[in-house]
């Protein structure tokens, strides 16, 4: 699990691309890549190192004001999960 | 466009030579001399044609990529295109100064091939001393914080080495670790009994693998391929036919997959003749396992077909002599008493030393 009071950030490895053929970011790394959907950019744009998760979802709760608060706390763990799991995070204390 | 079918990486095999000789080398191994190689120019086109397809990652291989002079040019051809651009080496030959170079031209990550932990054996495997050299690149390689990429081809000489694999991994601070287990076609299929592991041997590989994924997790990525001789139903093999990938090789046929040449009958399109999107849209040969028409039982009603459309079109040729049947490493498809026998040889032969061949002349990329 990953620790809320973590800054994560995104490792300068990986390139965000905007894909103008389906109009969403792709975030490319060694040999492949994923396709994010509005939620996972949403996410990743503030994966800068200046925020901390607990502040990222209650910046992301304030924003999409028609998800519920506990559904933007599982999209951004999942996610952040999964991006730690490929290596993708730096993690800022 | 239609993003079904939108290939979102372009293999460019630059070049068959390699220094050296690796008995797994996955290319047609009925290669006997070295033939012409497409030019600087016609690669730089090739790439743009392909950004305009969608290609977003270029994988450069070979063979040994590095032997080619104007590697820079492409280098700089595929930065301005904002392609992510992979190197694939055996890490051989290369210095320090031209890595640089080729980062500062826009290089985005490299991928180092090893064939085991220690100079003894990998020097044997590779048939050349590479060893020392390919560590020095790697270093090379995180010095300049590219991302690294270690590969190993596991087989029955070293798959016992898994943990040694992981430590050098985690010495050369590589990012990935892909723990790949051979593919049988071409010259590994030729070599089949002495590479081919027991099921023992891939079920503790598997094992120390997913612990080090664990420990490892967040500092490195390790990913253990599993071989699909021991699986039940086939890999999706490049994603789909003419799906996903474009492989472009050394004489500029442009192709499915590495190998879709050697399927007899089929008919693929030079890059020299003509353009990219033609050869993607309106290629015989791209087009003939699209979609699921042409689907043999028991894949044209399984549930699987959306996940692995039927599996690898070369091992159902090569192995069952038909591209069009069912791979046979599914254990449904009528041509997988091949597999069975395969694996029951692997069983008997534990004990029999493995000798390797050694092939001439055409080289490959690790995969
Ligand atoms: S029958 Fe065909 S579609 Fe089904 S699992 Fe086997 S190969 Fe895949
Ligand atoms: S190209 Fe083939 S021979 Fe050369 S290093 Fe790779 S696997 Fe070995």
């Amino acid at each position: 699990m990953i620790f809320t009071k973590v800054r994560p950030r995104l490792s300068p490895k990986v390139r965000l691309k905007f894909d103008r053929r389906t109009d969403r970011y792709l975030l490319l790394y060694p040999e492949t890549g994923l396709e994010l959907n509005k939620s996972a950019m949403a996410i990743v744009h503030l994966c800068t190192g200046e925020w901390t998760i607990d502040e990222m979802v209650d910046h992301l709760i304030r924003v999409y004001t028609d998800v519920s608060p506990d559904e933007i706390r599982r999209e951004v763990c999942g996610f952040l999960d999964v991006l730690a799991d490929r290596g993708l995070l730096q993690r800022v204390s | 466009m239609n993003n079904e079918h939108r290939p979102y990486t372009l293999i460019a095999e630059l070049t068959y030579r390699c220094p050296l000789r690796c008995p797994y080398c996955s290319n047609p191994s009925d290669f006997a001399g070295r033939g012409d190689e497409i030019d600087t120019d016609t690669w730089l086109r090739v790439f743009q044609e392909a950004e305009a397809l969608g290609v977003v990652q270029l994988n450069l291989t070979g063979g040994e990529p590095l032997l080619r002079d104007d590697l820079e040019q492409l280098v700089e051809g595929a930065g301005k295109l904002e392609l992510y651009t992979n190197l694939i080496t055996s890490g051989i030959p290369l210095t320090f100064e031209r890595l640089s170079r080729l980062r500062t031209l826009g290089l985005d990550s490299v991928q180092v091939s090893i064939q085991s932990s220690g100079p003894s054996v990998s020097d044997r495997i590779a048939g050349a001393p590479s060893f020392n050299r390919k560590l020095d690149a790697m270093q090379w390689v995180t010095s300049l914080a590219l991302p690294l990429t270690m590969n190993a081809v596991l087989h029955r000489e070293n798959i016992s080495d898994v943990e040694a694999l992981i430590a050098l991994a985690e010495r050369v601070s590589a990012d990935r670790l892909e723990l790949a287990n051979t593919q049988y076609l071409g010259w590994a299929l030729k070599n089949r009994v002495a590479l081919l592991p027991t099921r023992e041997q891939i079920e503790r590989a598997r094992t120390v693998a997913i612990e080090a994924k664990m420990r490892l997790r967040g500092k490195m990525e390790v990913l253990f391929i599993t071989p699909d001789y021991y699986s039940e139903y086939p890999k999706s093999c490049m994603e789909g036919w003419g799906r996903r990938f474009i492989v472009v090789n050394p004489e500029g046929l442009a192709l499915p997959c590495h190998l879709a040449h050697t399927i007899p009958g089929l008919h693929f399109e030079q890059v020299m003749q003509s353009r990219l999107a033609d050869i993607w849209h309106h290629s015989a040969g791209f087009n003939r396992f699209r979609g699921e028409d042409w689907l043999p039982d028991p894949c044209r009603t399984c549930e699987r077909r959306a996940l692995d459309f039927g599996g690898c079109r070369c091992q159902a040729f090569h192995v069952v002599g038909d591209a069009g049947m069912t791979d046979p490493i599914c254990s449904l498809a009528p041509g997988h008493g091949h597999i069975e026998s395969a694996r029951a040889q692997a069983n008997r032969t534990t004990e029999i030393p493995v000798l390797f061949d050694y092939r001439t002349g055409r080289g490959c990329s690790s995969r």
